[in-house]
């Protein structure tokens, strides 16, 4: 059946506690205003021999999101998983909110997609009541059959098909769906859907996509962003074997006081040849003269030392301020002040940017790995002046993303070429992996100068916080904003969070628990040094920081629930280790999730090995995939080690200076930790997974550190004090 | 310029130049996908096949070296991606993104080859130039056991 039936659903937002995630990043903003509505019939085909295929909106980047959408249609639609086919859907206004970003996937669907199954159910089931002239009552499905109470009559899904699509759709908010007792898929750990074709090498990801005829690009940009041609040896590499077409594209993008957004389409020399070695070997003999412009100038030495410059002076701006700071201090037993610090880091998915685009008379077709769809269509009609209903977009599986497809300035690019060459010529573009380290959308550095106090009883009493990052007066950079009610916010009486903001000429953006990353460290370091100071015990202090308060932004029970639990899995204050070992812990509420880390570390001569670390998190009420759901907090574990290590963007001259996995490095395999994965779930709606898991790894290691061996980490990574894995 | 290469058992003639890594003759040439480009220098593993038995980075293999070598990809590890390798990937569901998968499992396939029952150290070797972005080690490695017919162990030794 193709459900024909315009039924149009307003889903309202998902409601819980989110973070003020807009000022963390503008990429998700969209993702948190009302979601658009979406057409009910869209995500279900039943063909008449039963087959039913299941439409997945999201972009699928690796979070196994194709997988679990139509896990929840599914449950209600009443059929058996393993003969259901899954397909990925393009962009469509029929599909409603199509993004990937800020871990939404699971609250903004967990209602809508289940009624999608439950309606379409419905439909079914009055389709063959009809037929049998029966109440509606008296019928039941299961198994992709409707079944008659009492009788032995039944019909298959497939022969009801047509006539279901003639029903009416049910009120979608008078649908009752199914109790949690009563789930038969959601809740069982169930394979990611594309895992056989992967293994097989079949041809799924962007990087993959071809047509007959296609032509393959190169883009070669100034290394200082938002740098112009002024001359290039075009002449002479349109002459180069294989090489059809060259040229320059002389746009100008803005490059500062601060780059907020997609800047986009960028300057640069697009090269297109029959294979893409042909166009990256003519890359290599472009002589190029840049006007590098203002950027130039920028350096990491230059933004450390203007950083400190402006930790001494007045804040420009206070974004919190509660109680009487001076008087906070003045009545602490003991103050601590320190500063802390973290780098730019690439996103750096295994899979370099790439995107396919072909263009005759006035539209555009896209095939993108792209996290907002949407927002890439926007980009790419401002850019090329095409309207959007001219734009169609493909929505290939990403080999990896962590928020660089957030941005879409790939697509603009191969729009822009695929537009120049015309005559519905397939083009691929495909960035070096130098490319896309020079040219993220980095995740921005940060200083902090912290001066904490505690009372004679170790309390906390004051806490100031100046946060020295990258920006104009009251712009943020993109995800270089803080959370003003980012904890402790609200649990200290006197507290308050000052900005000063550095002008950058770069892309930034958000990275895998954007502020997240980075801001947890910094708190869960500082809130650890006062710990210690106190001479408390670093999970009692936070629990009786924590207290028996309440937050109008997260439920902090559910804090104090994974804390609890992750001292109680860890064994902690209840093993001995050998000495070099030790234990440290680090909490944090991000995108809806609350999450515990412990860690266990083993240090000697600098030489780190992460034995275990214990994860306890609260998504919820139901994990709705197991499989996913540990491989999620796996992945952000290892990612957030790496982090931790060995991942550092530097600027001179306002160039990257790292190039590729051996200058900006992943966590290697045998250093991966024993991970245990523990959910502790509460009676709330299921949240997502993507991020949350990530940012408490980074500062119960270094946590763990300094309990291993009284050496504070107060930058990162840690390979520029000397550490390395053991 | 003609060169006679033998991918995954069939001889074929490509027309490409003498030091065309044979990763970018693999894809854009023999359409052959499976094999991934993850950052041309040999640093990630994404791009591995096996040359004569041994797992080698295509991405930086001109194919003149290779010409009389018989070269496998991921496609040609089994008929029906039924190595016990891949059946064990599938089983324990490890991909995430799945981008490194099939290098991964192609230098699961050279260390089996060589070592049925592998120990955690001889993985850790064999995996060592493999890298994933989204963090499936451990999986990987449940996986390398089971296909090896062993014990899942929980995680790193």
């Amino acid at each position: 059946m193709r459900v024909t039936r315009r039924s149009f659903l307003h889903v309202t937002a998902a409601s819980g506690g989110g973070l003020l995630m807009g000022a963390y990043s503008a990429p998700f903003a969209a993702a948190q205003q009302q979601p658009p509505p979406f057409e009910t019939s869209a995500f279900v085909r039943i063909a008449p021999d039963g087959t039913i295929t299941l439409l997945s909106r999201n972009p699928e980047i690796g979070q196994g999101i194709k997988t679990m959408l139509p896990m929840l249609i599914a449950e209600e639609l009443e059929v058996d998983w393993k003969t259901v086919k899954v397909e990925q859907a393009d962009l469509d206004a029929k599909y409603g909110l199509q993004t990937t970003g800020g871990s939404r996937a699971a609250s903004n669907n967990w209602v809508p997609m289940r009624q999608v199954g439950a309606a379409t159910r419905h439909m079914l089931i009055a389709a063959a009541a009809k037929s049998w002239g029966v109440p509606e009552s008296e019928c039941f499905a299961t198994n992709g059959r409707v079944y008659h109470r009492g009788t032995d009559r039944s019909l298959g899904y497939g022969e009801l098909a047509s006539s279901a699509a003639s029903m009416p759709v049910p009120d979608l908010k008078t649908l009752k769906l199914k109790d949690q007792s009563d789930f038969k898929i959601i809740g069982k750990a169930t394979r990611s859907v594309d895992v056989p074709d992967i293994v097989a090498g079949k041809p799924i990801f962007g990087i993959d996509f071809t047509m007959p005829g296609m032509l393959f690009a190169g883009y070669q940009k100034c290394p200082v962003f938002g740098g112009k041609v002024v001359s290039a040896n075009i002449d002479e590499i349109k002459k180069l074997p294989g090489i059809r077409h060259a040229f320059v594209v002389d746009t100008t993008v803005k490059t500062g006081p601060v780059v907020e957004g997609d800047p986009g389409l960028e300057p640069g020399i697009a090269i297109v040849a029959d294979t893409w070695w042909a166009a990256n070997s003519a890359r290599k003999k472009l002589d190029v003269k840049w006007d590098e412009g203002p950027a130039a100038g920028q350096s990491s030495e230059g933004f450390a030392k203007r950083a400190l410059e402006l930790s001494q002076q007045a804040p420009q701006r206070t974004l919190k301020s509660d109680g009487n700071l001076e008087e906070g201090f003045k009545n602490s037993a003991k103050v601590l002040e320190a500063a802390y610090d973290y780098p730019f880091i690439s996103h750096a998915p295994l899979e370099p940017r790439n995107c396919s685009a072909r263009f005759q008379d006035g539209k555009l077709e896209i095939w993108s790995t792209t996290q907002l769809p949407g927002r890439g269509r926007t980009l790419v009609s401002k850019a090329l002046n095409i309207p959007e209903s001219d734009i169609t977009i493909h929505l290939l599986r990403a080999g990896g993303s962590f928020g660089r497809g957030l941005t879409n300035d790939y697509m603009a690019e191969v729009s822009h070429i695929a537009k120049t060459i015309g005559g519905n010529v397939p083009v691929k573009l495909l960035w070096t992996r130098e490319d896309d380290m020079a040219h993220d959308y980095y995740r921005p550095g940060g200083f902090h100068y912290l001066k904490g106090g505690i009372d004679a009883a170790g309390q906390v009493v004051a806490w100031r916080n100046h946060f020295v990052t990258y920006g104009d007066n009251e712009h943020f950079a993109s995800a270089a904003a803080i959370n003003p009610l980012e904890f402790p916010a609200d649990f200290v009486p006197n507290f308050a969070i000052h900005v000063s903001a550095m002008p950058l000429a770069l892309k930034t953006g958000a990275l895998r628990a954007p502020a997240a990353n980075s801001q947890c460290f910094v708190m869960q370091s500082f809130i650890d040094e006062l710990a210690h100071a106190a001479g408390k015990d670093p999970i009692a202090f936070r629990l009786e920081l924590l207290g028996e308060k309440t937050h109008e932004k997260y439920d902090v029970a559910r804090m104090r629930g994974v804390l609890t639990a992750v001292a109680e899995r860890s064994g902690w204050g209840k093993r001995t280790l050998a000495k070099g070992t030790a234990l440290g812990v680090a909490f944090h509420y991000s995108f809806q999730g609350y999450f515990a880390h412990v860690a266990e570390v083993s240090v000697a001569a600098n030489k780190l090995k992460v034995n275990k670390i214990w994860v306890c998190g609260d998504i919820g009420s139901q994990v709705i995939n197991p499989s996913g759901a540990e491989a999620q907090v796996q992945g952000g574990v290892i990612d957030g080690l790496s982090e931790l290590m060995a991942q550092e963007i530097t600027l001179e001259k306002g160039r990257v200076m790292q190039t590729n996995y051996n200058q900006h490095k992943l966590l290697p395999f045998a250093k991966a930790p024993q991970i245990d994965v523990h959910f502790v779930e509460t009676d709330h709606d299921p949240t997502g997974l993507g991020e949350p898991a990530l940012p408490p790894v980074i500062p119960a290691v270094t946590n763990a550190i300094f309990a291993a061996t009284g050496k504070r980490i107060r930058t990162i990574p840690l390979a520029k004090s000397g550490f390395s894995w053991a | 310029m003609a060169t006679k290469l033998t991918v995954n058992g069939r001889p074929t003639t490509v027309d490409a130049s003498a030091d065309t890594p044979l990763l970018w003759v693999l894809r854009d040439i023999l359409n052959l996908h499976g094999t991934k480009f993850g950052c041309g220098i040999g640093q990630c593993g994404a791009c591995t096949v096996h040359v004569n038995g041994q797992p080698q980075r295509s991405c930086i293999t001109p194919i003149a070296a290779v010409a009389n070598a018989q070269i496998t990809t991921i496609e040609g590890l089994s008929a029906t991606a039924s190595h016990p390798l891949q059946e064990a990937w599938i089983e324990m569901d490890v991909p995430q993104c799945g981008y490194c998968q099939a290098g991964q499992i192609m230098s699961a396939a050279a260390l089996l080859a060589k070592h049925p029952k592998p120990t955690n150290t001889e993985i850790d070797e064999a995996m060592s130039g493999n890298l994933c972005r989204c963090g499936t080690y451990l999986r990987v490695r449940q996986a390398i056991h089971k296909a090896a017919g062993m014990a899942v162990t929980e995680g790193a030794a």
